[in-house]
């Protein structure tokens, strides 16, 4: 009974596993960019963007496909509903990612990686966050996903820190304004990154109790 | 509390042991869907609400069930005015041989209705309430037999409330019925809810999820859960449920 069902939920995970690798490696790519001010690479993750953007769309596709023909109910249901939700986190992190990758190419050798101090932490805790959250849903781990929610308050105090950087970077001179500006929405960019990371995890407990959380 | 509650009821056909220990709280004004495989005591449940299980030869009666507090096996009941509260629709339209007015009239007048008005008063408000009147109000004296299935279906529903009961148990009563009808049938049972408390028996799972506020899965004679039918269908808490509402058997 059920092997069509069967073989398109494991179709449907496998995707999403291919979709977490993606993100992952772009978020990977772009923290490389950032730091040693890669064009080529910043392109490469710009471009690649696209498949990841493909993929959310082919999830989408199998989602819609398994509602209508299975009807689904009870864990299937679930994991349809949070596969349908967790794609457009995995697709936003992808774009942010992207975002920074494009912005990176405006530093103009700046090494802008030295200026604001706490930027690279934050793409450091960011990644390890998106990779523990990516890990706890494919493998239904909530304990795990709950390391990376909390992961979270360290990302939010990160994005304080760099805003009081930038402020008093600011308050030296007038020249670094443009390049202060892409650092403070880079900021935001991982910021976001880390509560897209926080939905999936509340996807997750969603998937394994029943219980739906607020997700931002 | 409860319109029906059903505490360790226990029911066996000669040797076998059909219902295990049951217990169930049913919630008046409430649609409460019975779930399960073919044989895991769903109907058999179902025709104790209202002592149809008194036609069975060989049937063993033990544990209490109670309507609006009353013992419905106790001394003084007597089955027909039982049935008068807790009315019956089946699985097949069984519409009488007769006209469509005769069969919505027949309840009425067994139990002593004899006013051409009155009668004509009490056909009129059941067609309404069942959703039919509009189609058949000039069919009213044809037989009830060249109905289409969905509207005989509509009948017996008419039928039953024709004689004012409190709850109607429904035994499947769309799984012989095209889409458009079971739809008109559903509709009428959410209108219905309001006044009446209402249980079904269903095979289609996507009725019971569509419609009842309650549901209960039944497996070997066992109630294996009982919840608000969201939570069943969401998250159910016994692997059972979950393996028989996903298709995993049954």
């Amino acid at each position: 009974m059920r092997e069509q069902y069967n073989e398109d939920l494991k179709k449907l995970n496998d995707m999403l596993v291919e979709m977490g690798n993606l993100v992952e490696i772009s978020l990977e790519k772009s923290k490389k960019a950032f730091k040693e001010q890669d064009k080529t690479l910043a392109e490469d993750i710009v471009r690649g963007d696209q498949s990841i953007n493909n993929l959310e769309h082919d999830i989408e596709a199998l989602c819609f496909k398994l509602m209508l023909r299975q009807q689904p109910v009870a864990t299937d249901l679930r994991v349809i509903a949070t596969a349908l939700k967790v794609v457009t986190d995995l697709e936003r992190i992808g774009d942010q990612a992207a975002d920074i990758s494009e912005m990176s190419l405006s530093f103009n050798g700046k090494y802008p990686y030295k200026t604001v101090e706490h930027i690279p932490t934050m793409m450091k805790v960011c990644r390890e966050m998106v990779h523990e959250a990516i890990r706890a849903y494919v493998t239904k781990d909530l304990e795990r996903g709950k390391r990376a929610d909390a992961m979270d308050d360290q990302v939010d105090v990160l994005f304080s820190e760099v805003k009081a950087e930038i402020v008093e970077i600011l308050k030296e001179g007038k020249e670094n304004i443009d390049d202060c500006l892409n650092y403070l929405i880079i900021a935001k960019y991982l910021e976001r990154i880390g509560d897209h990371a926080t939905n999936i995890y509340e996807w997750l407990e969603f998937l394994m109790t029943g219980e739906l959380e607020n997700t931002q | 509390m409860s319109k029906i509650s059903v505490q360790h009821l226990n029911l066996w056909y000669g040797e076998k042991h059909a219902l295990k220990d049951t217990n169930l709280e049913i919630e008046e004004n409430k649609i409460t869907a019975f779930i399960g495989p073919s044989g895991c005591g769903k109907s058999t449940f179902l025709k104790t609400l209202n002592r149809m299980q008194d036609y069975v030869k060989g049937v063993r009666i033990e544990g209490l069930v109670s309507l609006d507090g009353e013992d419905i096996f106790g001394k003084g009941v007597d089955p027909t005015l039982l049935r008068k509260k807790v009315g019956m629709v089946f699985q097949q339209p069984n519409p009488f041989p007769m006209s469509v007015y005769d069969n919505v009239a027949y309840g009425p007048r067994i139990h002593g209705i004899k006013n051409k008005k009155k009668l004509d008063e009490i056909v009129e408000k059941s067609l309404k309430s069942a959703a039919l009147y509009d189609e058949i109000k000039d069919r009213l004296h044809s037989s009830a037999l060249g109905l289409s299935g969905g509207q005989q279906q509509r009948l017996c529903i008419a039928r039953t409330l024709a004689v004012e009961p409190e709850v109607i148990l429904l035994d499947e009563p769309t799984s012989a019925l095209d889409p458009i009808s079971t739809s008109k049938i559903e509709d009428l049972l959410m209108e219905l809810k309001d006044k009446y408390t209402i249980v079904i028996v269903t095979h289609n799972m996507q009725q019971a999820s569509r419609i009842a506020d309650k549901t209960a899965f039944f497996l070997h004679g066992e109630i294996i859960e009982y919840g608000d039918t969201e939570k069943i269908f969401s998250f159910p808490e016994d692997k059972r449920t979950e393996d028989y509402i996903t298709g995993r058997f049954g």
